[in-house]
């Protein structure tokens, strides 16, 4: 006996919709007889993960703060990935766009530079991002390089003069050579939103990033562009639509955004700069796009759940001395599931029987 | 005062007694960590877990000890809040990144005590401590020299920040004290815990003659490269022994269990201080593994070097110090460095043969 899947011609849409609720729930269910199985109580976990989180405003605004930077980066992948585009090197743009971004936070620190640092920080960092983003598109383009490959390695390159910079010119001078920068002056310092706790004003650069991106997918004529070249390439091609320019525009607009998440993270969050400034956001983002369905309010939802679980992990630890390892195989659950439940809603099972 | 607003004010006074309010002595004394690798690294983090099970043995119902393991930098400040918040009333932040969060989550939790390991900030609720490791490096560099046959001995080192390099100054010292000719080769892995990383240090190590090795990082695994060549090796921040029972000279031991026992025992008889501590043999936070694969002469010397140290009688940078460009280092102790002068050293001292990357 064997089980194979067979397309459905026509997926039906609710069944898509439904998909990601019903994959949370069975993984909420494996998870909830694996934490049975260890003699706790699954009840007290579902509870302590996700429901106290999602009751609590301190935990919102946290949740908040962290789905920030994997929302911005979800967004600008979403257009690669519209585009067939693989880019696997967020992390790279995003640490890159910090580095743009910093520079100008130390190299004014110390003086009384006043309002306009910030935002011109903001505009390096996309423009750093923008840049190293193009590198991959540029080397598809001009020499068929596989962009997959060269922006997941330009990644460690991004990595590699991070660190030599904030061990190198960019230490503190006062730091005992600890390799990590000063501390960001208040014009540096991206601001907490009034009576949000330390929740800054990244938060709303999601926001306006997601309405954005809903705009220009559904009403402008390269939304709808890159949709063909995405969906149909050849009808794209007949149409007289460049590829070269989509691909190089879809990486430069990927990487900006993961540049400006690189700088919110930087300046709002550790407010210096250190020689790790990501827990690997450039790439759970790739999980929040698709998790979102490349779909701009998918992904807001699908960044707010997958900091929900992050931080849900935390939780766990602390107050019920779950084992971290318990809270990362859980992520690892859900996204098996949402992957299982797109293969069962594109496809039906057919149980195919041995001939006795 | 209108009702609803008499009400909403007795409600947060209320909450602000509770969260205020200190520990009771039926009430358990909460108290949380933040670790930077895994408990199970066998090295930095699993020593840090062993002092909170200290913890648990030495108080039992009295405390109620979490951790959360594996908190990147950007994720700190959150978790640690997230310990004030859940009623902890002494949170040990056990990484040197966790430096600036600590430091931001005192201020807005001034009744929550804090002890942040291997930084230099303080305020009225954090403190800070640390160990002498470098004191342990000095008696590896005397063992390292005696074991050698090639004269070239190896260093794993993390990154070369004070700490690092002040045990690699200490290793070469103790090493010379034996054979002034003594070369030392260094790598850095750039990282605290990266197992495939300290594998890859130790082979390029041992590919350029190097036939004993210590390290500054946190895993066994480059001891267990080594031991699979039959190089020695020295492990570090736990004992070791286990990972290569046959080629491990000795290790230097992280205690922090009397240092935390300690620490809770002053939270509970409310006298606690926001202290600066950095202790070493003498006040038994560092402590060497039994001498082991050594002939009886090297491991007497050892323990004749360890017991000079522990007493005071012999100090690692006794000076003249020479640094590596020939200069004498300005001796600002007494007779030796000054801590400030370990603590910020930014210097090789002569005999180690590579330059510090800055």
């Amino acid at each position: 006996m064997r089980i194979e899947l067979v397309p459905r011609a026509e997926p039906k849409a609710w069944a898509r919709a439904l998909a990601p609720v019903a994959a949370l729930v069975v993984s909420f269910a494996i998870a909830g007889l694996v934490i049975w199985g260890m003699g706790r109580s699954p009840v007290a976990a579902f509870q302590v993960y996700i429901v106290d989180p999602l009751m609590d405003p301190w935990s919102l605004r946290e949740i908040a703060m962290k789905a920030t930077p994997l929302v911005i980066i979800a967004i600008g992948l979403s257009y690669c990935f519209r585009a067939n585009m693989w880019n696997i090197g967020a992390e790279g743009q995003f640490i890159v766009g910090a580095i743009f971004g910093s520079w100008l936070a130390l190299a004014t620190h110390g003086t009384d530079a006043g309002m306009w640092v910030l935002p011109l920080m903001m505009i390096l960092a996309m423009i750093g991002g923008a840049l190293y983003g193009a590198i991959p598109a540029f080397l598809r383009v001009r020499f068929g390089v596989n962009e997959i490959l060269t922006s997941l390695f330009l990644v460690y390159v991004a990595q590699l003069l991070l660190d030599y910079l904030v061990r190198g010119r960019w230490r503190d001078p006062m730091g005992f050579n600890f390799p990590q920068s000063v501390v960001f002056d208040t014009a540096a310092t991206l601001p907490a939103i009034a009576g949000m706790g330390r929740v800054h004003i990244g938060v709303i650069f999601a926001l306006i990033a997601v309405i954005v991106t809903m705009i220009v997918l559904g009403r402008t004529l390269f939304g709808y562009r890159l949709r063909v070249s995405g969906d149909a390439p050849r009808a794209a091609r007949f149409a007289g639509f460049s590829q070269a320019r989509t691909i190089i525009t879809v990486f430069c607009i990927s990487g900006g955004l993961a540049g400006l998440a690189g700088i919110i993270e930087v300046s709002g969050v550790l407010r210096q700069v250190q020689p790790s400034i990501s827990p690997g956001y450039g790439f759970t983002a790739i999980i929040v796009a698709f998790l979102g369905r490349l779909n701009p309010i998918g992904i807001l939802i699908a960044g707010f759940i997958m900091a929900l679980i992050l931080i849900g992990g935390e939780n766990a630890q602390i107050l019920l001395r779950l084992p971290l390892d318990l809270a990362l195989a859980f992520q690892g659950l859900v996204l098996l599931c949402v992957l299982s439940a797109d293969a069962l809603v594109s496809n039906r099972l057919r149980i195919v029987r041995a001939r006795a | 005062m209108k009702r609803r607003d008499f009400v909403a004010a007795g409600a947060l006074a209320a909450m602000m007694a509770f969260g205020a309010a200190p520990a009771q002595a039926d009430d358990p004394v909460k108290v949380g960590f933040v670790f930077v690798g895994p408990v199970g690294d066998f090295g930095w983090t699993y020593q840090h877990n062993q002092g909170r099970l200290a913890i648990e043995e030495a108080f039992g119902d009295q405390v109620e000890t979490t951790f959360v393991e594996s908190v990147s930098g950007g994720d700190a400040e959150r978790v640690i809040e997230q310990l004030a918040r859940t009623g902890h009333d002494l949170i040990f932040t056990t990484s040197f990144g966790y430096m600036e969060p600590t430091i931001r989550v005192a201020e807005r939790f001034p009744d929550v005590k804090f002890e942040h390991a291997t930084g230099f900030r303080r305020a009225d609720n954090v403190a800070t401590y640390n160990a002498r490791f470098h004191e342990g490096r000095y008696i590896l560099g005397q063992i390292a020299a005696e074991m050698s046959e090639s004269g070239v001995i190896g260093y794993i080192g993390a990154f070369p920040i004070p700490e690092v390099t002040a045990g690699m100054n200490a290793y070469i010292l103790g090493a010379q004290s034996v054979n002034p000719d003594i070369e030392l080769r260094v790598v850095y892995v750039n990282a605290w815990f990266d197992p495939a990383r300290e594998t890859d240090g130790a082979r390029a190590l041992m590919d350029q003659g190097v036939d004993v090795i210590a390290q500054h990082v946190d895993s066994p695994a480059a001891m267990q490269t080594a031991a699979d060549r039959g190089v020695y090796g020295f492990g570090q921040a736990s004992d070791m022994i286990d990972f290569a029972p046959d080629t491990l000279l000795t290790s230097i031991v992280n205690n922090w269990t009397d240092y935390y026992v300690e620490r809770v025992q002053a939270v509970i008889d409310g006298t606690w201080e926001p202290s600066d501590t950095w202790g070493g043999l003498d006040a038994d936070m560092l402590r060497m593994a039994p001498y082991t694969n050594m002939p009886d002469d090297v491991a007497e010397r050892a323990a004749a070097t360890e017991a000079a140290i522990r007493s005071g009688e012999l100090n690692p940078f006794t000076c003249p110090i020479i640094a590596q460009d020939g200069s004498e280092v300005p001796c600002e102790g007494d007779g030796v460095l000054s801590d400030e002068q370990v603590l910020g050293m930014n210097f090789f001292v002569q005999g180690i043969a590579d330059s510090l990357p800055n």
